[in-house]
C-alpha cells in the first residue's frame, strides 16, 4: 500500500552568514539522511530535542524549506513545490497547526473571518451562506460554539485559539495535518482537551497527523507510529509500542529516562 | 546582612507570608493576581508552587522581592530572616536581594545581559556590594562554575551568553544566582525552555543546592518536575492556595478536586491508556474574573451550589501538627476521611 506521506533520503542544510564581508560561508546540516512514512490514517509522532531537525522536518514537508538532497512524495507522486498550481490543490490536503496559538492568528479578524479566510482560499469562492455553514461548522467541530465565530483572538483563552487554528487548518478536511509543537505552550488541563481534540479529528475524518513534539508522554498519547531524531539524523523510528517499551537506540533510552516521573498512579477515588 | 530587627517570628522560619494580596490597577480595572496567600519555608526545604497560567505564581514571587511592576501594590506581610519585606525601603530590599533571596529566572537568555562577559555577570553581585576583591570574585566565579558542572570554567569566564546553549546558560544563571550565597533561592519555571535531558541535569543541581541548606521555592506547572525535587506541594488556583500538602501526600491522595483533575490530566509515559487524556473542562479563568466562591467551581464535576455562592476556607487536613498535615479549601474534599479531621 502507498502511504500518504513518504520522505525520501532528505537533507537540508541553512547557510550561516559569517559576520564580515570575507568571512567563509558556514552551512548548519539540519536534516541528514531522513526517511520518514506516514500512512493513511496514521499518527507519526517525531520527537526530538531542540535543533535536533524536527521543526526543519515539518517545514520540508510544508515547502517551507528545500531539501538539498532528497524528495518527498504525496501518495507515491513526488511534490513539485516550485508548481504554484499543483500546491494550490495540495493546500487543501496538507496544513499545518503552529505552537503559539496567539502568534498564527491574525489580531484583526474575528475567529470566523480566520476560518472563512483559510476557506476562501483553499477551496476557492464558496457562496457566502455554505461558507456560514462551513465556518460554523468548523468551530464546532473544535468545540467552540457559534459565539465564537465574532470574537478576536484577544478575547479568547490561549486554548480556544488553538481550537480557532485547528479550525482553521482542518476547514478543508485535509488528509494530513502537520502539527509543529501544537500542544507545547499550553496549560496541563487545556493540553489534554487540544491532545483529544486532535485524535477525535484524526479519527472521525481519517486525517493523518505528523506530531511534531518535545514531550514524549504527549506523542504516547496520540500517536501510533515514532520516529526519534538526533542532530538531524533518524536514530530510531517505529511502532509506538516498540519505541517506548523497548527502544534499540542509546539516545531514545537517554530521552526516555530523563523524563521526570510523576509517583505510580493513585487507586480509586 | 540583615538589618536588626525585634521579631516575633518562629526563628526556624526562613520565609513567612502571611495573607499576601496582590493587585494591579489596569484599564480593564482592578486585577486581584494573588490573594490571601500564606506560606512558611524553613532552610534546606523546597518548596513548589504548582498552578496554570494566571494562577498568580509568579507575582508571588515578585511581591516578595518587592519587585512587582509600577501599577502593582502588595498588602499582608513577607517576613525573610525577620525582617519585614512589603513596604521595605529600597535599601533593606536590595541587602536581601541577591545576598538574602536570590532569583532563577525562567528564560536564561533574556536574564543574563546580552553584552556583558560572564565574568562580569558573575562577579558583578559580590563586586558591586564590594563583598570581595576582584581577585576573589574570580576565584569563587571559577569555582560556582565548577559546581554547577560547566567545564573549563576559565574559558567561559570570557564568553558571552549568546555563545553558550540553553542549558549552559541555565547553569550560569544559576551560578549567578548563588554567588553572594543567598539563603534562598527563589526558582521561577527554572526548567520549562528546557529540554529534557538538560532539564534532568538543573533539577538535580537544584536538590543538591537544597542539600546544601538553602531554602527553594520554586514555582512550575510541571507535577514532574515537583515529584522529583520538593518536600512540599501548595497548589494555586486563581490566585490563591487550593491545597498545601508534603509531596507524597499530595500524589497518594490528593483532597483538591483541581488537584486531583491536574494530575490526573497529565500524560504519562507508564500507564496503559492511549486515547483519552482526563482534561479539566474549561479554560483557567481570566485574572479579571471574581468569583464568590470557588474559582474553580466552574469546571469542577463535584461543585454544589454552595461552592459558588461561599468561597471554601482553607482548613487543616490530616493530622494537625503532624508533619504529613496539609491544608485544602474545599467543602467536598476527595479523601473525605482525611479530611474529617478539624484545625485545633
Amino acid at each position: 500500500m502507498t502511504a500518504l506521506l513518504r520522505v525520501e533520503s532528505a537533507s537540508v542544510r541553512y547557510v550561516l552568514r559569517g559576520r564580515g564581508l570575507f568571512a567563509p560561508v558556514r552551512h548548519l546540516q539540519a536534516l541528514q539522511d531522513v526517511s520518514i512514512e506516514i500512512p493513511e490514517d496514521g499518527r507519526l509522532g517525531v520527537v526530538g530535542e531542540s535543533g535536533s531537525g524536527k521543526s526543519t522536518l515539518a517545514r520540508l514537508v510544508l515547502g517551507l524549506v528545500r531539501a538539498d538532497a532528497g524528495r518527498v512524495y504525496w501518495q507515491g507522486r513526488a511534490i513539485a513545490y516550485d508548481e504554484p498550481e499543483a500546491m494550490r490543490g495540495l493546500r487543501r490536503e496538507l496544513q499545518v497547526v503552529f505552537q503559539d496559538p496567539f502568534g498564527s492568528l491574525d489580531p484583526r479578524m474575528t475567529a470566523g473571518e480566520a476560518v472563512g479566510e483559510a476557506l476562501q482560499a483553499l477551496a476557492g469562492p464558496v457562496p457566502s451562506v455554505a461558507a456560514q455553514d462551513r465556518i460554523v461548522a468548523a468551530l464546532a467541530e473544535v468545540g467552540l460554539g457559534a459565539a465564537f465565530a465574532n470574537r478576536y483572538p484577544h478575547q479568547l483563552s490561549g486554548g480556544q485559539c488553538q481550537r480557532v487554528a485547528i479550525a482553521r487548518a482542518t476547514v478543508t478536511r485535509p488528509r494530513l495535518l502537520v502539527c509543529d509543537e501544537a500542544v507545547s505552550a499550553l496549560d496541563v488541563s487545556v493540553q489534554a482537551q487540544i491532545v483529544n481534540l486532535l485524535h477525535e479529528l484524526s479519527e472521525r475524518h481519517s486525517m493523518s497527523l505528523l506530531f511534531i513534539s518535545h514531550n514524549l508522554a504527549v506523542v504516547r498519547h496520540l500517536c501510533d507510529h515514532v520516529a526519534v531524531l538526533q542532530r538531524g539524523r533518524l536514530v530510531e523510528q517505529g511502532n509506538r509500542d516498540a519505541i517506548f517499551a523497548t527502544p534499540q537506540s542509546q539516545y531514545t533510552r537517554d530521552l526516555l529516562a530523563a523524563v521526570p516521573r510523576l509517583p505510580a498512579k493513585r487507586q480509586g477515588t | 546582612m540583615t538589618v536588626p530587627m525585634t521579631t516575633t517570628t518562629t526563628p526556624a522560619n526562613l520565609l513567612e507570608v502571611r495573607d499576601l494580596g496582590v493587585r494591579f490597577a489596569t484599564a480593564q480595572g482592578t486585577v486581584q493576581a494573588v490573594e490571601d496567600v500564606s506560606i512558611a519555608m524553613r532552610a534546606g526545604e523546597c518548596l513548589a508552587i504548582v498552578g496554570e497560567s494566571g494562577s498568580g505564581k509568579s507575582q508571588l514571587l515578585l511581591a516578595c522581592l518587592g519587585l512587582l511592576a509600577a501599577n502593582g501594590t502588595a498588602r499582608g506581610s513577607v517576613r525573610f530572616g525577620g525582617v519585614e519585606l512589603l513596604g521595605a525601603d529600597e535599601r533593606t530590599l536590595n541587602a536581601v536581594r541577591g545576598t538574602g533571596i536570590a532569583l532563577l529566572p525562567q528564560d536564561p537568555l533574556s536574564s543574563l545581559t546580552p553584552h556583558l562577559r560572564i565574568e562580569t555577570l558573575l562577579t558583578e553581585g559580590l563586586l558591586d556590594r564590594g563583598l570581595a576583591t576582584r581577585a576573589q570574585a574570580r576565584q569563587r566565579a571559577l569555582r560556582a562554575l565548577g559546581e554547577v558542572g560547566i567545564d573549563d570554567p576559565e574559558a567561559r569566564l570570557r564568553q558571552y551568553s549568546h555563545e553558550l546553549s540553553g542549558g549552559m546558560r541555565q547553569r550560569v544563571a544559576l551560578a549567578t544566582a548563588l554567588m553572594c550565597e543567598p539563603r534562598l533561592l527563589f526558582a521561577d519555571e527554572p526548567t520549562t525552555a528546557l529540554d529534557v535531558s538538560v532539564q534532568a541535569r538543573v533539577l538535580e543541581l537544584l536538590a543538591g543546592v537544597r542539600d546544601r541548606g538553602l531554602g527553594v521555592l520554586i514555582i512550575t506547572h510541571d507535577l514532574g518536575v515537583v515529584a522529583g525535587l520538593a518536600d512540599r506541594v501548595a497548589v494555586m488556583y486563581a490566585g490563591r492556595i487550593v491545597e498545601t500538602a508534603t509531596t507524597a501526600e499530595l500524589f497518594r491522595a490528593p483532597c483538591h478536586p483541581y488537584t486531583a483533575a491536574l494530575l490526573a490530566a497529565v500524560p504519562r509515559l507508564d500507564d496503559g491508556a492511549q486515547s483519552r487524556l482526563p482534561g479539566i473542562a474549561g479554560d483557567p479563568p481570566q485574572p479579571t474574573m471574581r468569583f464568590p466562591g470557588c474559582a474553580f467551581a466552574p469546571r469542577c464535576e463535584f461543585a454544589l451550589d454552595e461552592c459558588s455562592a461561599q468561597r471554601p476556607e482553607l482548613r487543616t487536613v490530616g493530622v494537625s501538627g503532624s508533619a504529613a498535615a496539609g491544608t485544602v479549601a474545599c467543602y467536598r474534599p476527595l479523601h473525605a476521611a482525611a479530611a474529617g479531621e478539624a484545625a485545633p
